[in-house]
């Protein structure tokens, strides 16, 4: 299976199954209309004839076999023989949890799935008592895994940070025993980051999650206070001094982008013209009901957005300015191997979520509708008939995904958005998978571009 | 990166090595990162020991 598409004119080609990824002329891309995998070592008669208007068939041939030495090379037309790692895909060691150390926030943000902090069931912060038994169910279900995440999420965490603090020490007083790494990460909404805070945060946390969605007006009319007035004076001094005192590492400022702002390119430039070099800005996931939810009429829009900053991007980096956008970012060398990349998000089998009450459920979309609730820390109950359901929704496991050109790199979406959005975890959410396939085009032509620069 | 006259290939394309060694869990879980409502695994580190 291919992908090819152009894009800011480049003709890119994905070889799916090797994860070849190549930049064609347009006589070898006109070529690929016609061939498909066994593919002959000449050139068929009748395929040189079709594109003899357009191409010479010198330059026809020569293109040719230069697809023909890929094919043979094993990048392009590749065969899908994935399926033999089929049972590195079953039930894995619990390694990653979502801790709600707290149901409550102090702003109240009009997109939030957590129902402005409490994710429905009343306003609660976690008790130590709670958070050490996470930390036990973690280290006693993570087998021989040794790297474990944590992330401190809510509501707003530093509305619990005595307890964040607590948890933390617990865990790296009995992680060397367990031979386990404990690696931290927190998301912040960021009005109670201050100064004070700098310094436990920055030791502990391996990354954290800075939430501002981009230009003032921007954010304001999405995040306000429970007063109603936005959020943006507060927290865009500390997230830039939480920032700076961080050495502009390991962090992310992360934003959602509603059909309020479209032009959502211009929130990550805002970010970036704020000192902000690791940025992130999401679309929203939410039910169609709201004015704000993005709809299948906005996606030409939102992919003119991305391409248009997609081609700053590249201009930037070509200057020596350039930023990181999370969904831009790629590795086609280095990256996650290809069983990770087929396994899924991981979530209600390698990740969980708990609540302040113990509870737990497969991921922190997951927390509140209680037909999915796996388990609870005091009751010692944990689902794994339900884990095993939750392994099994993997690419290979979701018919549509199978088929797709980026299940290597998107994994299967985000199994809670296709269940609130498809009415099934193993059916893929469309609009979701649409945006994640032209960020993905984005990406690769990014290198493509880079690669050129490289080159000349 | 290879460089032909009409074709330019950018990288290894060692998705299929990456299997037959793959699958030791020790990367970070993908919805970790910086998302939590999205999933992309394709800029995530490999933490492979033997790699």
């Amino acid at each position: 299976m291919i992908h090819k598409y152009s894009l800011n004119g480049y003709n890119i080609v994905l070889d799916v199954h090797s994860g070849g990824v190549s930049v064609v002329d347009d006589a070898a891309y006109a070529l690929l209309d016609y061939l498909d995998a066994p593919m002959q070592e000449k050139c068929p008669e009748e395929i040189l004839d079709k594109l003899s208007e357009r191409f010479g068939r010198d330059e026809l041939e020569s293109a040719y076999a230069e697809l023909y030495g890929m094919y043979q090379d094993g990048i392009l037309f590749s065969e899908d023989d994935y399926e033999q790692f089929a049972d590195k895909m079953v039930s894995s060691p619990v390694k990653a949890m979502c801790l709600h150390i707290a149901h409550d926030c102090n702003l109240r943000c009009k997109y939030c799935f957590a129902s402005t902090g409490d994710f429905g069931h009343g306003r609660k912060l976690m008790d130590f008592e709670t958070g050490k038994r996470a930390i036990d169910f973690l280290i006693e279900h993570s087998g021989t895994r040794r790297n474990l995440e944590l992330d401190f999420f809510g509501g707003e965490p530093l509305m619990n940070y005595e307890v964040v603090k607590q948890v933390v020490a617990y865990a790296r007083s009995i992680e060397k025993q367990h031979n386990k790494n404990f690696r931290f990460t927190i998301t912040t909404n960021g009005v109670q980051l201050t100064e004070d805070k700098f310094e436990f945060l920055n030791k502990e946390m391996s990354n954290v999650v800075l939430s501002i969605d981009g230009r003032k007006e921007v954010n304001d009319r999405m995040r306000p206070n429970a007063g109603g007035k936005g959020s943006y004076d507060t927290i865009l001094p500390h997230f830039q001094k939480f920032v700076e005192s961080r050495g502009q590492d390991q962090y992310y400022v992360r934003g959602t982008f509603t059909r309020y702002n479209l032009d959502f390119a211009e929130d990550v430039l805002d970010l970036n013209a704020k000192g902000f070099d690791q940025i992130s800005v999401e679309p929203v996931v939410t039910d169609s009901k709201y004015d704000y939810a993005l709809r299948e009429e906005d996606l030409p829009k939102v992919f003119a957005e991305y391409e248009r900053l997609a081609k700053e991007l590249i201009r930037r980096k070509k200057e020596g300015k350039g930023f990181n956008f999370f969904h831009f970012m790629i590795d086609l060398d280095q990256g996650p191997c290809a069983i990770k990349r087929l396994r899924g998000c991981g979530c209600g089998n390698e990740y969980v979520a708990v609540t302040p009450d113990g509870d737990i459920y497969p991921c922190h979309q997951f927390v509140g509708m209680e037909d999915w609730k796996m388990g609870n820390l005091y009751d010692g109950t944990f689902d794994l008939k339900r884990k095993e359901y939750f392994a099994h929704a993997n690419i290979y496991g979701k018919e549509e995904c199978g088929k797709c050109w980026a299940k290597f790199y998107c994994s299967g979406g985000c199994n809670a958005n296709n269940l609130q959005y498809a009415g099934d975890v193993l059916k893929p959410y469309r609009l979701a998978c649409e945006m994640e396939k032209k960020r993905l085009e984005c990406a690769i032509m990014i290198k493509a571009a880079m690669a050129d620069t490289d080159s000349e | 990166m290879t460089n032909s006259k009409h074709v330019k290939t950018l990288n290894n394309a060692n998705l299929k090595c990456s299997a037959a060694k793959g699958g030791c869990g020790e990367c970070q879980a993908s919805c970790q990162s910086a998302c939590k409502t999205s999933c992309t695994v394709a800029n995530q580190k490999c933490e492979h020991e033997e790699k």
